[in-house]
């Protein structure tokens, strides 16, 4: 005869073996599933390897590189591919793979550092508006609006022109930019989850509006941010490009690859391995976020639990 | 109970779904005959009724397991019919009237067209005949006016009409047996008392045979004619409606003994023990 | 002194010709220790009733009184020691996110008391639930254990009123079986208060003593649980309520129809 209090209602529920003895291990398990989950798409198993690929040369850029990105020789200029320079030299005689490694130190620093500013900022905004609504909301939702009005590649060569090129200036330019999209995605969650029980109960509890922001509907909103700011780090690569590419972002001898993509230009026709591999690492490693960020929101998708 | 041949023979029907990389059995060897008859499939969560009634139409995701011993609407084999041919039974001469018309109603189309689709779907005949049947068919659903209503859209009508433009929908075709999927629980009980007795007329009118899927033992024990219980994917009990009393099985009978009831206030209600010998029996 | 004391309560939303007035002078008392039912089709404004006593809805009319103390429109901290909420819907009143531990300690942190670890083992034995359950997530229980957690969580900050809407709706007959008895047991146990929201006359004849029969925002009906079985009651709409829950009949559905033509201009 079972225990009365420990029913099992239907086969589709809850499984005593393997029960959580403690909180780590709750935790430990969920993050072992959702791992699980991700590994079993092949196209954001994909995604994942290519960002870790592109983690690790960024790590290891001085033993991965074959020379010294920076060093000019001026015999060798605008070389082919060859066994010597894989993907040949520029037009001061750099070698155009050693550029492209310490290139993706660049390019990491430019995604993490908008990323970090982006997030905390876009959900904050958008997750108390969303929860207080009134003029709070409208306040938030006009500033955003304004923001949002402007093509997004324009204010951040307006913000690098008043403050002067260079890469951190772009960073915060393109950090500018890219934050209202977050905002407005967290506003809709929290619309939708704000008259949920699990609020109302918490509230009933005595919760400060901080608490319930923080740790009731931040959570929530968590799911979608991240899986949006994956896919965003596609779109800040190729705005980051675009401002290297008008001069504005990294300031040579900075090897950054919408520059180098600028700079080859010149010469394209005849040497097309100077814009071909920037370009090409620059379609790899957006197309890598996509699908990983696809992948995410299978694993971190609220609805589907 | 009934001399008429069988509409409906399914004998020893199972189904599996895929569920995180294991097989889950969700019907395991379900066996009934459906004659011109109300037969009710009653259970709990989990129990695998809803799954019965979707595996009759074949409307489950092609990742499904399906299989029985037979499963025989007149003539036709509904395990073997090519997906033409049960794009012709469906709707036509098998309905399905499912449990809330907040989302089994085309929000964006008008109710009355939404019903004359469904008869266009399987007639050719001319707009104007469609929606002359569609006006007869609201009226046998006792809609008071049935033009005005024929014009609304699904979130201008209240439950209870929702339920009996679905109806309305299902019927229309003319079928000869009705699975309907929950279709009051959605309901307030004043208005679930008119939405069956509209059921009621019109399957004893045409001569149908109703499946009535529910997990309320108490309404289908006076509504319907037969019960069947089921329990972890299996029938546990088969019994005339008014016998259910008389019930055989534990799990039916506890869960009689379970039901709070306005005349019989106990101090406490006799709980369920489960036993795992149902599992296999 | 009653424990719960509702004095002409009105609420309406919307302004102007817009407005819709969901209650209407809503009166009625509840003893210390006693078990209150309202019951009502959707639309009757039960609910509502419940969620102007929780401080959800501040703009009503009235008086609404708690053991001798009036409260206020908005929802203090105070209030939350005094009466706590069971949700009906088992899969919604739980944060996805938060482990039943996390559940159970958030009030006992947000009101500053301590021992929470030896509490939280407490509460769960109370409503027959393993302590071991402290590490699971809502999704790795099923309804009825879900339904105990959130009865947990009422109770942890000792309340003497639990205002219960629709606790068993969303679960099974079986399920449901259980989750009354340990209601019934619980408010024997702790001397609660119960105000009990229901469309189920069942469940509200089991556990309650009297019940207010709620129609359009109005009480049309206040009988005791005991006058709804056997000779029938003397309202047309509660008589037709307590038919209804007892079996479908032909007859029934149309004289049930005659009947609530009569009553809707009530």
């Amino acid at each position: 005869m079972m225990n009365a209090t420990m029913t099992m209602n239907a086969p589709k529920v809850a499984n005593d073996n393997g029960a959580p003895q403690s909180s780590l291990q709750a935790l430990r398990q969920n993050v072992a599933q959702g791992l699980r989950k991700l590994l079993r798409n092949p196209l954001s198993c994909a995604g994942l390897v290519v960002i870790l690929a592109l983690l690790l040369v960024a790590a290891a850029a001085p033993w991965v590189a074959t020379h010294n990105p920076l060093t000019q020789d001026l015999y060798n200029t605008l070389k082919a591919p060859s066994a010597e320079h894989w993907f040949g030299t520029d037009e001061y005689g750099r070698d155009i793979f050693s550029r492209l490694v310490y290139g993706s130190r660049v390019t990491l620093y430019i995604i993490s550092l908008v990323t970090i500013i982006v997030g905390p900022v876009g959900l904050a905004v958008g997750v108390v508006s969303g929860y207080f609504g009134g003029w709070v909301d409208t306040v938030f939702m006009r500033v955003t609006d304004i923001f949002v009005s402007f093509p997004g590649l324009v204010l951040a060569l307006a913000f690098v022109a008043a403050l002067g090129p260079g890469l951190d200036h772009a960073v915060i330019a393109i950090a500018l930019t890219a934050w209202p999209p977050i905002a407005r995605l967290a506003r809709a969650e929290t619309l939708s989850l704000r008259r949920a029980d699990y609020i109302v109960a918490v509230q009933l509890q005595g919760a400060s509006s901080l608490r319930i922001l923080l740790r009731h509907v931040t959570p929530m909103c968590l799911s979608s941010v991240v899986v949006r700011l994956t896919m965003n780090m596609a779109g800040i690569i190729l705005t980051a490009a675009g401002l290297g590419f008008l001069g504005l972002g990294a300031q040579p001898p900075i090897p950054e690859w919408g520059a180098m993509i600028s700079a080859g230009r010149r010469y394209m026709l005849e040497c097309w391995w100077l814009v071909a591999m920037p370009g090409a690492a620059i379609m790899l490693v957006s197309l890598a976020f996509n699908l990983f960020g696809d992948g995410m929101r299978d694993v971190l998708d609220p609805r589907s639990e | 109970m009934n001399q008429d041949k069988h509409l409906l023979q399914v004998e020893d029907l199972r189904v599996s779904f895929k569920s995180g990389g294991s097989l889950v059995d969700a019907v395991r060897g379900v066996s009934f005959n459906l004659g011109r008859e109300k037969l009710a499939i009653v259970g709990e969560s989990g129990s695998g009724k809803s799954t019965v009634g979707r595996a009759l139409l074949r409307l489950h995701p092609q990742s499904a397991r399906i299989s029985a011993t037979h499963m025989r609407f007149g003539d036709i084999d509904l395990l073997a019919c090519p997906e033409r041919a049960m794009q012709d039974i469906r709707g036509r001469r098998i309905s399905m009237i499912m449990q809330d018309p907040k989302y089994s109603l085309n929000p964006v189309m008008r109710v009355g067209e939404q019903i004359a689709e469904a008869y266009l779907a399987h007639h050719k005949v001319s707009k104007r005949e469609a929606e002359q049947r569609t006006l007869a068919m609201l009226e046998a659903v006792r809609i008071r006016e049935p033009l005005r209503v024929a014009r609304m859209y699904p979130h201008e009508v209240s439950g209870g009409m929702g339920q009996r433009i679905m109806i309305a929908m299902m019927l229309i075709t003319e079928p000869e047996i009705v699975i309907a999927d929950e279709p009051t629980s959605a309901l307030d009980v004043s208005v679930r008392l008119q939405v069956l007795a509209t059921l009621d007329d019109l399957v004893s009118q045409r001569g149908l045979g109703l499946i009535f899927i529910s997990h309320d033992l108490n309404l289908v024990r006076s509504f319907c004619d037969r019960v069947l219980v089921m329990y972890a994917g299996r029938v546990v009990e088969a019994i005339a409606a008014a016998d259910l009393d008389k019930a055989q099985h534990p799990y039916t009978q506890g869960l009689l003994a379970a039901l709070p009831s306005v005349d019989q206030r106990r101090p406490r209600l006799p709980v369920l023990q489960r036993d795992q010998a149902w599992l296999t029996a | 002194m009653a424990m719960i004391a509702v004095d002409t309560l009105n609420l309406s939303f919307g302004e102007g010709a817009a407005a819709n007035q969901v209650l209407h002078d809503v009166s009625f008392d509840v003893a210390e220790g006693e078990a209150f039912g309202l019951v009502g089709e959707s639309g009757s404004g039960k609910t509502t009733v419940l969620r102007c006593l929780a401080g959800q809805y501040t703009h009503w009319s009235g008086r609404l009184t708690i053991n001798g103390e009036a409260l206020g429109r908005t929802l203090d901290k105070a209030r939350c020691r005094k009466l706590q909420m069971v949700f009906q819907d088992p899969y919604g009143s739980l944060h996805p996110r938060h482990t039943v531990e996390t559940a159970l300690a958030e009030p006992l942190a947000i009101h500053g008391i301590s021992d929470a670890s030896r509490r939280i083992d407490a509460i769960l034995i109370k409503v027959g639930l393993p302590t071991s359950f402290r590490y699971r997530y809502p999704h790795q229980l099923s309804g009825g254990q879900r339904q105990r957690v959130a009865i947990a969580r009422a109770l942890i900050l000792e309340p003497r009123i639990l205002l219960l809407d629709e606790p068993t709706s969303a679960l099974d007959v079986s399920v449901q079986a259980e989750i009354l008895n340990l209601l019934a047991e619980l408010r024997e146990r702790e001397g609660l208060t119960y105000l009990l929201v229901t469309h189920d006359l069942g469940v509200v004849a089991h556990l309650c003593e009297r019940v207010a029969v709620m129609q359009q925002g109005r009480i049309v009906d206040l009988v005791d649980s005991a006058g709804l079985a056997g000779a029938a009651p003397e309202h047309p709409y509660t008589r037709m309520l307590v038919e209804a829950s007892r079996h479908y009949s032909r007859e029934m559905a149309e004289h049930g129809a005659a009947d609530l033509n009569a009553v809707a201009t009530v």
